[in-house]
């Protein structure tokens, strides 16, 4: 299997690398590792239908208990074949529908990454594997809806898309961590079978819902999946409807049969669900855009497909199982449509677009098959998914009947708009003429093999039983058998179909009223406009945030920073500690003299008014403390603080060129000077007294004692100092060094930004997203005061 | 800007002894007064002496590694040096050592922990450099009493 992701991640790196080369030859050779995925499939069937798991375990990071932990198991091979199989579907007809570019080469290298990314999400079984690739599909799909990236509309589509599924999945991680430590183990097998409980479960639970509705469009969530089909439609046909979408549905269709019991896990999912449902089922009513038409259509059955999955009884799961599978068959087929059409004809507004003439059949033919399975019609497998449905709910009590009345209201409004979208292809009387031309056969090859699948699943829906089954089982252990059949004989679910058909062909009729109500009631708030406002809001608010905390007055930094050093630790050190008395003050003649020295020199820097001979002052008292180090018998310490006092004065000379010669005297008042006054004493009493304390004061055992024992035994070295930066706090170490790397960074791109002033600074573009550019412009000015303004000069960390 | 003949010969001079003792610093850290950080800074040093006796042009056509490359380097080879041992199954930054029989040097002792060292070595050179970069350019005339002079 792992082979498998390895070829995913190599064919789709080699397409990437090679765009100009390849063209056309891109698409097939996508395909490769995806044939060779369902050939792996059709190998082990036997095996894994038997109800035998295939398992793999590779170690990854072995010291933090990381492996890359495999499992194929029946849901897990159907999800794999949705994968794999629809994946060869779209690549073949991207080979068709874009023009051989080396933009296209690298859609069709991204695609083939994305494709191993969910392969490996849905043969995960360690969480935080399973959690890496969740996270690398969202990856991928930023790329993908951004294919078109000179496009504002695709940049923040693909950012919308991005901001909302990493927010989840930020939240999942935390999640999936939480659940891990309560049930001490990553592994998904494991947990499933001896499912922990208790607070942190559910917090755990409440994660990863949010990971699995941002991931799966939910409502509040739902946005992005609209937003995003400024894609490519093969991207979208790929992506946005058969399979990314599916990772939040397969992980709660895993964990809700474990689950459902715990907290409030089945009424918040449902109750999410069927908002989404009906919400995606409204919207898609109105959508004159086909492709929109079928994002809202998604949305409604993603919406679906947690209700069934997430509710966590063996009849919903079998049932969520066959929608999962419908959908992914009849959505993938009508996207493919909806792109030929686009192709061909040049528009998919369905006010614009006229009949379909000579050539266009077996589109036809295919568009009738899938918006039939869509909503739920005999003989194809969307309808055995929805009498599934229908039938899992009705002996249920009072809770399963009102979810049936949303489930039944939501499956209305899938037939009014499947018959929108349907009729559009199909109902126009065709005129020879203006007839677009119709597609190649190779074009519509993809979508006639689908739908010729939704068709097989519901007439000949015996043959997809032991698949079907064995998925449900390993979903849930108390599922015994399915039978997918179209007949089931005279029963609630059927009457129920029937008065959906009905109500649904009311809606149809009667379209034009409820078009005007839908107007009428419709707020004019969507996702959308939420999303918008809330980044918009977001971004104010931080704007607020920086103008308060980043005033840029140097003083004022620095009374912050010192008050807070000093009152946190001050504080308990004045609550806790005792007066150890005066310890020794000089153990020779020679620290007299020197301390002597170093404290004239201080005082003497800060009467200075020259900034130059301040900063030598400064450097004065530095190397006095150097020479402390040396009568203390530190060599170490000495050097270092030689070195570094060194640099500082050089730095500073560098930095002192740009600023005036001297302070300028300004026009404080009294009050502010004593306040200045009494700040610094506090800061020099509370330091003394720290050193004080921490030297006298001390009840725990020092850790250096442990340390210099170690020191040779463990880390074979005899400079103790040095064996706790780089091997006992070698950690420390590196975050210190990150740091200073930022930093160092940091204080050239500002120093480079006041050098070349304002010019070209500020390019606020109408109508995209400006707010990003003006951040040149604020870091500017809080440049500004530092190099006129302040009335110190800024010290160099080094 | 003028030379100075004396900062040029004493740059001559000093600057390649400094460096030696640099390294030499970096690599006695593990049982001797040293280490990379003190190392870096003395080759900072160094730099730095070049850099006033020639201006940060001197500076940069000592070697063609810009200060970013030496910076980030540095922090790739101490990040390597803590990920490699948790990909081998070990502890964070875990050490390993091994002694060697050089000729001419005899029994040598070497820490993987020198690697980490060589990683904050380059960060410390690398900062020096950035420094330089950041300001060193001949400055802007700025206006106001006194200019500098100093320099």
């Amino acid at each position: 299997m792992s082979v498998l992701l390895a070829a995913h991640a190599a064919v789709g790196i080699v397409i990437l690398s090679m765009t100009t080369r390849l063209q056309r030859a891109a698409w097939w050779l996508g395909t490769l590792p995806m044939i060779a995925t369902l050939g792996y499939a059709a190998a082990h069937s036997n095996h894994v239908l038997d109800g035998h798991p295939v398992t793999e375990h590779i170690p990854w990071v072995s010291g933090l208990d990381l492996a890359i932990d495999l499992r194929l198991d029946g849901f897990g091979l159907l999800m794999l074949l949705i994968v794999s199989g629809i994946g060869v579907a779209v690549m073949a007809y991207g080979s068709q529908y874009f023009s051989p570019s080396p933009a296209s080469s690298r859609t069709a290298g991204l695609l083939v990454l994305f494709s191993g990314s969910m392969l490996g999400l849905v043969l995960a079984d360690h969480l935080l594997f399973l959690f890496t690739c969740w996270e690398l599909t969202s990856i991928t799909s930023w790329l993908l809806i951004g294919t078109r990236n000179t496009d504002p509309a695709a940049r923040s589509g693909a950012l919308h898309a991005l901001l909302v599924t990493s927010i989840g999945g930020l939240a999942l991680l935390a999640g999936v961590v939480l659940l891990g430590q309560s049930a001490g183990s990553y592994l998904l097998s494991d947990i499933l079978q001896a499912p922990p409980g208790g607070a942190t479960v559910a917090a755990a639970l409440a994660l990863i819902v949010v990971g699995v509705m941002t991931k799966s469009a939910q409502f509040p969530t739902h946005a992005w999946l609209p937003a995003a089909m400024v894609a490519p439609t093969p991207v979208s046909a790929y992506l946005h409807s058969a399979t990314m979408v599916k990772a939040g549905i397969y992980l709660a269709a895993r964990i809700a049969p474990a689950f459902a019991l715990a907290a409030a896990w089945r009424p918040a999912v449902t109750l999410i669900g069927l908002i989404t449902m009906l919400l995606g089922g409204l919207r898609a009513m109105r959508q004159n855009d086909l492709k929109l038409l079928l994002a809202m259509g998604t949305v409604s059955q993603l919406g679906f497909l947690l209700v069934l999955v997430g509710i966590g009884r063996p009849e919903a799961t079998i049932a969520g199982v066959v929608l999962l599978t419908a959908h992914a068959l009849f959505k993938g087929a009508l996207f493919l449509i909806v792109g030929i059409v686009d192709h061909e004809a040049g528009t998919r507004d369905r006010r614009e677009l006229i009949g379909f003439g000579e050539g266009w059949g077996m589109i036809k033919f295919v568009t009738l098959v899938s918006a039939a399975s869509m909503a739920g019609l005999p003989p194809l497998i969307g309808f055995i998914a929805k009498e599934g449905a229908y039938e899992a709910f009705t002996h249920d009590g009072a809770w399963g009947a009102a979810t049936l009345g949303g489930l039944v209201a939501g499956s209305v409004l899938t037939v009014a708009y499947s018959a929108r979208l349907a009729a559009t292809i199909l109902a126009r009387p065709p005129t020879e003429a203006a007839s677009p031309p119709p597609p190649k056969f190779a074009f519509s090859a993809p979508a006639v093999g689908l739908s010729a699948l939704t068709l097989a699943g519901g007439l000949v829906a015996g043959t997809f039983n032991p698949i079907i089954e064995r998925a449900a089982i390993d979903l849930d252990p108390r599922v015994e058998t399915a039978h997918l059949a179209l007949w089931h004989g005279f029963n609630l679910p059927l009457a129920l179909s029937v008065v959906t058909v009905l109500v649904g062909a009311l809606l149809v009729v009667a379209r034009h009223p409820v078009a005007r109500l839908q107007a009428a009631l419709m707020p004019r708030w969507g996702g959308e406009e939420a999303f918008a406002a809330s980044v918009r809001g977001l971004n104010a608010s931080a704007r607020r945030t920086t103008g308060v905390v980043q005033n840029g007055s140097l003083p004022i930094y620095i009374a912050v920073i010192l008050l807070t050093a000093v009152l946190l630790p001050g504080a308990i050190f004045l609550g806790d500690a005792t007066w150890p008395g005066w310890p020794r003050l000089a153990e020779s003649p020679l620290q007299v003299v020197v301390a002597t020295v170093v404290i004239g020199t201080a005082i003497a820097a800060a009467a200075m008014r020259r900034r130059f001979a301040a900063v030598l002052l400064l450097g004065a008292v530095g190397y006095g403390m150097g020479l402390l180090f040396v009568v203390q018998g530190a060599p170490d310490l000495a050097l270092t603080q030689f070195a570094i006092e060194t640099l500082t004065i050089v730095v500073f000379m560098l930095v002192l060129r740009l600023l005036p010669d001297r302070f300028e005297p300004r026009p404080t008042g009294r009050g502010i000077w004593y306040l200045r006054l009494l700040i610094s004493g506090t800061v020099a009493a509370a330091v003394f007294g720290f050193a004080l304390v921490t030297g006298t004061d001390r009840d725990a055992t020092p850790v250096a004692a442990g340390v210099i024992d170690r020191s040779l035994s463990e880390a074979d070295g005899r400079n103790v100092v040095n064996v706790v930066l780089v091997d006992f706090r070698g950690l420390d170490t590196l975050g210190e060094i990150s740091v200073l790397v930022i930093a160092g960074l940091g204080i050239v791109a500002l120093a480079r930004i006041g050098r070349r002033g304002r010019i070209g600074a500020v390019t606020q573009r109408p109508g995209s997203d400006g707010e990003a550019d003006t951040t040149v412009d604020e870091a500017d000015q809080a440049v500004e005061p530092a190099r006129t303004g302040g009335g110190d000069a800024p010290r160099e960390d080094s | 800007m003028r030379r100075s003949l004396i900062m040029d010969t004493v740059t001559r001079l000093v600057f390649h002894s400094a460096l030696v003792l640099s390294i030499y610093l970096l690599f006695a850290g593990h049982n001797q007064p040293g280490g990379g950080f003190v190392g870096g800074l003395v080759a900072g040093a160094a730099f730095t002496l070049v850099y006033v006796a020639g201006g940060i042009d001197d500076v940069r056509s000592m070697s063609r590694l810009r200060p970013w490359t030496v910076l980030g380097g540095g922090l790739v080879l101490a990040t390597a040096t803590t990920v490699v041992p948790l990909l081998l199954g070990n502890a964070v930054l875990e050490s390993g050592h091994a002694g060697f029989d050089v000729p001419g040097l005899g029994h040598v002792e070497v820490s993987s922990t020198l690697v980490f060292d060589a990683g904050v070595y380059g960060i410390v050179v690398g900062l020096v450099l950035m420094a330089f970069e950041a300001f060193g350019e001949e400055p802007i005339e700025v206006d106001g009493p006194g200019g500098p002079e100093g320099s």
